[in-house]
């Protein structure tokens, strides 16, 4: 479903090359994690899957379900099926999450020649889908992520993913700033989001993460390449003795 | 003071976007009926065929002549933060009628020339009796918006004139009130806003044509909404009305004014007054969505806004709330100001501006506080985009009498690209050391991590521009009558596409 061929990638304003041609296939259903060391290019990838500004592709190419990704406006991939989930989300004052919500809902419906959703229909689904996450009533009115703590910015993510529905979840290091507790409650979230069909990319620092959203494969990231690929294992690995070992033994 | 000038952070592609927004103005065509036109240029005959047409009483005549004497002595303002071509007042018509409504005015909505209230129908604004403005979703209970429509120089008619009759109130186009309340019109017209306060506001006394009259007997709550829709047609035309309003005690009344001129190549003055008159324990909420033509990318043609408002809070606990959107005009100078005299009154300044490409607007309120424990807010929203100025001007003023008197100020501005600006000038003069006085201001730009947040969730540009400055606005959104407010937001919408890439 998520095809990235030789993507090689640079800033736009300066001549500096980030993604030096990334490799990775993900079928449908399946959880493939990233991990590496800090200005490893892991989330300059998923900016440039969502059609973030700044950046320049120079090779390669990236699809979602045979459609090029690369020639897509963000929110027609967003229409496509793919969802980002944001490593510090956006505050946005006086817009109130529920009406953030619905547009961004009906403005996908739209866009994929499907009827928009009442307000009743609308109200009805999120109320289900907050009490799940932990979100309340009173989260859901409040303006978008503002005065939100770091566990109810991630939170609030996992909701607009669960009412979204997108074919392929791209996870930023949404385990950065969390406790324990609050990781359990997005992960669980986002187990319940695994149907066999939809497919997650989890970019993370830590093993702790994969714990609970359990990875069928798991990439090594260094310098702009993937320069090792494993099963879940490879995480523990990393776990214990960090990146240099890996490092150490491809160069 | 803060001053500043957005540089860093916006694609260049935002500027480009920005023009194309020409040629979306929805209000601009022009309705093609037989204009009467008074003489091109202003001198006293032009004073006096206005009033003739009028058929005003001798007093008023006078009046207008004092005005005009004083006016001639008088210079234009030059301290607004706006720029344009000096205004030539000899090359401007002050009167024009459609040639319908001159010989014999209609009796009646249903004798009014058809293609007049074709243009109102087209605009959106309903002259039939019907419940609501159009494209408005009935809300709980039936309400009823009553409507004075002024075609360029006189009032094309007034609806529910009768229902409103029956609870007392008076609600006609001002040349109607001359001749039918004189009294009342005398007694209250340039009491508060003087013959000659300012350089527009004395043109105005000179050569007002028409405008709306209310009047709210004691203890009355107006039963429905009145609203006036100012539409001018006519080329090369001042619009020159005039709007009086009279809250008597413990009376109360929400008034709507709307705003349209069609697209033409040269700019066109309007130089309104508006006066309101509140007394002890009666309440005026006056709303304005102004649309008027902005004039085109290059900041060609469009309305010259020069407006004064004002108004009187003469009894003890009055209180009067202006709620402005301000979308229109090429260049607006305009301060809705409140005169708080009475003990314990009120008044209330919301405020959204939105310039874009050349569009100058120079708006703000004045706040005299007069009487003891007088309160007043103010809360204002600018928005500039493509090479637009925006500024806000404020006065808060406590008198030596104004103890215990309050008064909370929050200005906030958002940027749009890198070629606008916005600017912030409070006066502050506080005479009695028990008042207090807050002053809040935030300068921001609309976000591109905001914009991406948004369209990664699937919204377009556009969608995600309006969204934010919606939320941006929304204080000023939730103090408009929600006839207004939905109209509001998407007119908030309009005005701002094409301002991102």
């Amino acid at each position: 479903m998520l095809s990235i061929k030789n993507l090689q990638v640079g800033l736009e304003e300066e001549d500096k090359q980030i993604l030096k041609g990334i490799n990775l296939e993900i079928g449908e259903g399946e959880v493939h994690a990233i991990m590496g060391p800090n200005g490893s290019g892991k989330s300059t990838t998923s900016y440039v899957l969502a059609g973030k500004d700044g950046y320049k592709v120079t090779a390669g190419s990236a699809e979602l379900y045979g459609n090029d990704l690369l020639d897509m406006n963000p929110e027609e991939r967003a229409a496509a099926g793919l969802f980002l989930a944001f490593q510090y989300p956006v505050e946005i004052p006086g817009v109130g999450n529920m009406t953030f919500l619905r547009t961004a809902v009906n403005a996908q419906r739209k866009a994929r020649g499907e009827e928009e959703l009442s307000a009743g229909q609308f109200l009805k689904i999120v109320r289900e889908k907050a009490k799940s996450l932990k979100i309340d009533a009173d989260m859901l009115k409040r303006p978008v992520n503002v005065g939100f703590s770091g566990g109810e910015k991630k939170r609030n993510e996992i909701l607009q993913m669960a009412m979204l529905e997108p074919k392929m979840c791209v996870l930023d290091e949404t385990d950065s700033g969390l406790d324990v507790d609050a990781m359990k409650l997005v992960a669980e979230g986002v187990n319940a989001l695994r149907d066999g069909k939809r497919s997650f990319l989890v970019i993370t620092h830590y093993q702790r993460l994969l714990d609970h959203i359990k990875p069928d494969v798991v990439h090594i990231m260094a310098d702009g390449r993937i320069i090792k690929s494993g099963g879940p294992e490879l995480a523990l690995e990393v776990e214990e003795n960090g990146y240099a070992d890996i490092l150490a033994e491809v160069a | 003071m803060t001053d500043m000038i957005a540089k860093d952070g916006v694609e260049a592609e935002t500027v480009a976007a920005v023009k194309s927004l020409s040629g979306k103005y929805k209000y601009g065509f022009s309705t093609d009926v037989e204009i009467e036109y008074a003489p091109l240029g202003l001198n006293e005959n032009i004073v006096r065929l206005i009033s003739d047409k009028n058929e005003e009483p001798e007093w008023m005549l006078e009046w207008r002549l004092q005005a005009f004497e004083r006016w001639k002595q008088m210079k234009e303002p030059e301290w607004a933060m706006v720029d344009y071509p000096k205004i030539n007042f000899q090359d401007i018509y002050y009167y024009a009628r459609p040639k319908s409504m001159s010989e014999e005015k209609p009796k009646s909505l249903d004798d009014v020339d058809p293609k007049l209230l074709e243009t109102y129908a087209k605009l959106g604004i309903p002259l039939k009796e019907q419940a609501l403005l159009a494209g408005v979703e009935a809300p709980e209970g039936e309400r009823k918006v009553a409507v004075d429509a002024v075609f360029d120089s006189v009032s094309v008619g007034t609806t529910f004139q009768k229902e409103l009759k029956q609870a007392g109130v008076i609600f006609m186009s001002i040349s109607e009130a001359l001749k039918e309340h004189p009294e009342l019109v005398k007694k209250y017209i340039g009491s508060v806003v003087p013959q000659s306060d300012n350089f527009y506001a004395t043109l105005n006394s000179a050569v007002f044509s028409d405008g709306s009259f209310v009047y709210i007997p004691e203890g009355v709550k107006c039963p429905m909404e009145l609203s006036t829709y100012f539409r001018i047609n006519a080329e090369n035309t001042g619009q020159f009305e005039r709007t009086l309003i009279i809250a008597e005690k413990g009376s109360s009344v929400s008034y709507l004014e709307g705003c349209t001129a069609p697209q033409r190549d040269v700019a066109q003055l309007h130089a309104a007054v508006v006066e309101l008159v509140i007394l002890e324990d009666a309440e005026i909420k006056y709303s304005t969505v102004q649309n008027w033509y902005p004039g085109d990318e290059n900041g060609k043609g469009g309305i010259y806004n020069f407006v004064t408002k004002r108004a009187d809070c003469r009894g003890d606990r009055a209180k009067v709330m202006w709620t402005q959107v301000e979308t229109g005009s090429a260049v607006t100078w305009k301060y809705p100001s409140c005169i708080l005299r009475g003990d314990y009154s009120q008044g209330e300044f919301y405020s959204i501006a939105i310039a874009n490409n050349m569009q100058q607007a120079d708006t703000g309120t004045k706040m005299i506080h007069l009487g003891k424990n007088t309160k007043s807010r103010i809360v204002s929203k600018g928005i500039s985009a493509g090479k637009a100025q925006n500024t806000y001007r404020g006065l808060v003023s406590m008198h030596p009498k104004a103890s215990n008197a309050r008064n909370y100020t929050q200005c906030d501005s958002l940027l749009i690209g890198d070629k606008c600006g916005a600017h912030t000038v409070p006066y502050i003069e506080v005479k009695n050391n028990t008042a207090r006085v807050e002053h809040e201001a935030t300068t921001s730009k609309v976000d591109d991590d905001q914009l991406f947040y948004c369209r990664q969730r699937g919204m377009d540009e556009e969608e995600a521009v309006a969204l934010v400055v919606n939320g941006f606005c929304k204080e000023v959104l939730q103090a408009l009558p929600m006839e207004f407010a939905m109209e509001a937001q998407a007119l908030v919408a309009i005005s701002l596409e094409g301002s991102v890439g």
